[in-house]
């Protein structure tokens, strides 16, 4: 063992004399694994879109860094949304396949799962499509960054906004699993905090497909806001259900609490016209957004990023420059340039990463659209509010990250 | 107000006849499988998916080839219909001298080859259908809001379930049905085409599925998994109800659709599992099943 890591090091000498370009980076590849739902309920907003938009990443780094040569490659895997399948596969990747960073990984418990594996290995680990808030609370690590989203931002962006334009009573309808609970939790807390009531709550098993009986224990309550503390079928089904039911033309609303552009594009606009939900990236927000998401699309059949998709690509993007910066692409260290450099991409802007691993951006409030104002297929939504990123994502004293219990 | 158990009356009326709605699936898709099982011994496994392909069968008539839901109605369970015949010529027929085992074999393993296809094809998420528009708004009975195409699911599941109970029980057709299932080669002696008869009545079994498919595609997501998650339930069904036993299918599938219902007001986390409860109690007292005969 000994005498192999002196084998090493003397490689790395040699390879340092040979270039000071590949002076620090394993194997003289960078390698990126995209790791999520590759077939499942998830393939569709994660899958085989974020893998390509890692790709456009890597693509648009080297044309902009051509003094850049060593290579670069994005492989992929399916985890099944398993959290020991996930590890498993990150396991693999990092001891044998020499991947450097691991990107995505939809799923909750998966995501938590790949975070523990990637803080033993020292490498780096980039969610984009994991929603749990804890990734830079309690579970905080020094090689995690947490791209697009959390579960905090969704319940304090769709909750207090609802509730201030006078949704201000609510009936949840709650996946029955850690997920489910949590987002309904985080939401309560802010209903109550502007004011809000809660009616009333069913939890529904996991998956449901029928959702006539919990949706007539919501008519019921009379509540103005039915909030949709689900995710993915689950809440695609729930939405056309209600649609059946008549219930947003009985005058009652629905906030769907995580959907995303996909989601909406099952639906169809009939069905889903007046959802209100947060997001922080849509393709059709500025002219960068445009430009992008059409190079995306025809490349994967004319479909549009989700955000999850999105912050995969700006997510690589950020690394490759932070690994440039850097000369080396040791996992901790990545990590720590990456919340050091300022970041600045055409998808979210400008923005940073704050010390727990939380990258800060603007978020969105959406309304999906009514079928006679889109102008055609993919233009679902309008912004109905902004909310600027030093808002839009708990503060960082309230998360209990012990990374920055420690300053 | 009335109440229940501590629960309004007109609570328990609405879940009553939501159970009635989801019952009708129960129903339809157990009564398939019922005639599959009880005329060619075969445990289709494929059911799942075959409502699956019924469903998106309706979608691509309609955005594809402009044919409404009605002509859906008829057209995709002839079509999914001919893919099951086409199976059972090709490779279920070759198993009939063989255990159950497998024929069950094949059957789930192409269950997940086509959901495999189709979610290779189409994605996870689904695709949208809409509710046809002569169906569309509901009604107001006072105690909830019964959309009109509930109610519709409700009246054709029911006359389809009592036409097929009466083919198979009650008509000539049917008692050689019954008879080729008891004695294939004296039927075969009296000049009926058994080997055919057979491959209608996969192919009719089929067509129930994709009948049901068709049905549910306003309703929920047409989506490759959507046959997945049901044919469980409705494979406890069929277990509770008395393998092959046309009646007792269809009696089962709207009990247990009520049941369910019930459940999901009195203890809406235990609605996924009752069903299994129910089956599990069942085979201890009658493990033939309620209306099962051996």
């Amino acid at each position: 063992m000994h005498f192999k890591r002196k084998l090493i090091s003397t490689a790395a000498i040699l390879a340092l004399s040979a270039g000071a370009a590949h002076a620090q980076i394993s194997g003289n590849v960078i390698k990126i694994g995209v790791l999520n739902d590759q077939s499942g309920t998830y393939a569709d907003l994660a899958g085989p879109g974020s893998t390509l938009a890692a790709k456009m990443a890597v693509e648009d780094f080297k044309a902009a860094n051509k003094g850049f040569t060593t290579p670069i490659e994005v492989i992929a895997a399916d985890h099944q949304n398993k959290p020991d399948v996930g590890s498993q596969i990150a396991r693999k990747w990092y001891d044998s396949d020499g991947v450097d960073v691991i990107v995505d990984v939809p799923t909750s418990s998966v995501a938590l799962a790949v975070n523990q594996v990637t803080k033993e290995k020292g490498k780096a680990l980039i969610v984009s499509t994991g929603a749990s808030s804890d990734l830079t609370g309690k579970a905080c690590s020094p090689n995690t960054v947490h791209w697009t989203y959390d579960t905090w931002q969704l319940a304090n962006g769709t909750g207090s906004a609802i509730v201030k334009t006078g949704g201000d009573t609510w009936f949840f309808l709650t996946a029955d699993y850690a997920f489910g609970h949590a987002l309904e939790r985080d939401t309560e807390a802010v209903v109550i905090k502007n004011g809000g009531k809660v009616l009333g709550k069913v939890r529904h098993p996991f998956p449901t497909a029928d959702f006539s009986s919990f949706l007539l224990q919501a008519q019921a309550s009379k509540a103005k806001i039915i909030g949709l503390a689900n995710a993915g079928a689950d809440t695609t089904n729930a939405i056309k259900q209600a649609a059946e039911f008549g219930i947003v033309k009985g005058g009652q609303n629905l906030a769907g609490l995580l959907v995303f552009l996909t989601d909406v594009h099952a639906l169809g606009l009939e069905k889903a016209q007046g959802l209100i939900f947060t997001e922080s990236f849509y393709w059709d927000l500025n002219d960068q957004t445009r430009a992008w998401s059409k190079r995306y699309g025809a490349q994967i059949g004319g479909k549009m990023p989700s955000m999850g998709q999105a912050g995969v690509y700006a997510g690589v993007l950020h690394y490759l420059k932070a690994v440039a910066a850097l000369k080396s692409d040791d996992g901790t260290k990545v990590v720590a340039k990456m919340k050091e450099l300022p970041t600045d991409d055409p998808l979210f802007g400008k923005g940073s990463i704050r010390a727990d691993g939380r990258k800060i951006h603007t978020s969105y409030l959406f309304e999906v659209k009514k079928p006679s104002e889109s102008k055609g297929p993919w233009d679902y939504y309008k912004v109905r509010a902004t909310v600027p990123a030093d808002q839009a994502f708990r503060p960082m004293a309230e998360g209990g990250c012990p990374l920055v219990a420690a300053k | 107000m009335t109440e229940i158990f501590g629960k309004p009356l007109p609570v328990i009326l609405g879940q009553t006849l939501i159970g009635l709605i989801n019952g009708s699936f129960y129903a339809l898709l157990s009564l398939g499988l019922a005639v599959i099982f009880g005329l060619l011994n075969i445990i289709n496994f494929t059911h799942g998916a075959q409502y699956m392909m019924g469903a998106f069968a309706a979608y691509f008539l309609l955005n594809k080839l402009g044919v409404n839901y009605w002509w859906a109605l008829l057209v995709a369970p002839l079509a999914v219909g001919v893919t099951g015949m086409v199976i059972e010529r090709l490779m279920l027929s070759r198993l009939y001298k063989l255990d159950h085992l497998y024929g069950l074999l094949l059957t789930f393993g192409l269950a997940l080859i086509i959901q495999g296809v189709f979610r290779q094809e189409f994605g996870s998420t689904g695709l949208p259908y809409s509710i046809p528009e002569s169906l569309s708004g509901g009604q107001n009975l006072g105690f909830m809001f019964l959309p009109n195409y509930r109610a519709w699911v409700i009246a054709a599941s029911l006359f389809t379930c009592l036409a097929t109970w009466f083919v198979i029980e009650r008509t000539k057709l049917g008692a050689y049905l019954r008879a080729a299932t008891e004695n294939p080669a004296m039927v075969q002696a009296f000049g009926v085409n058994v080997p055919r008869m057979i491959t209608l009545t996969y192919g009719f079994g089929v067509a129930l599925a994709a009948l049901a498919g068709v049905m549910a595609a306003p309703i929920y997501q047409v989506n490759p998994l959507m046959g997945a998650d049901t044919i469980i339930v409705v494979f406890a069904v069929v277990v509770i109800g008395g393998m092959g036993s046309i009646m007792g299918a269809v009696v089962t599938g709207f009990g247990l659709g009520i049941i369910e219902g019930l459940t999901k007001v009195f203890y809406p986390e235990a609605s996924n599992t009752v069903i299994f409860v129910i089956m599990a109690i069942v085979l201890m007292i009658r493990p033939q099943g309620l209306f099962g005969s051996r």
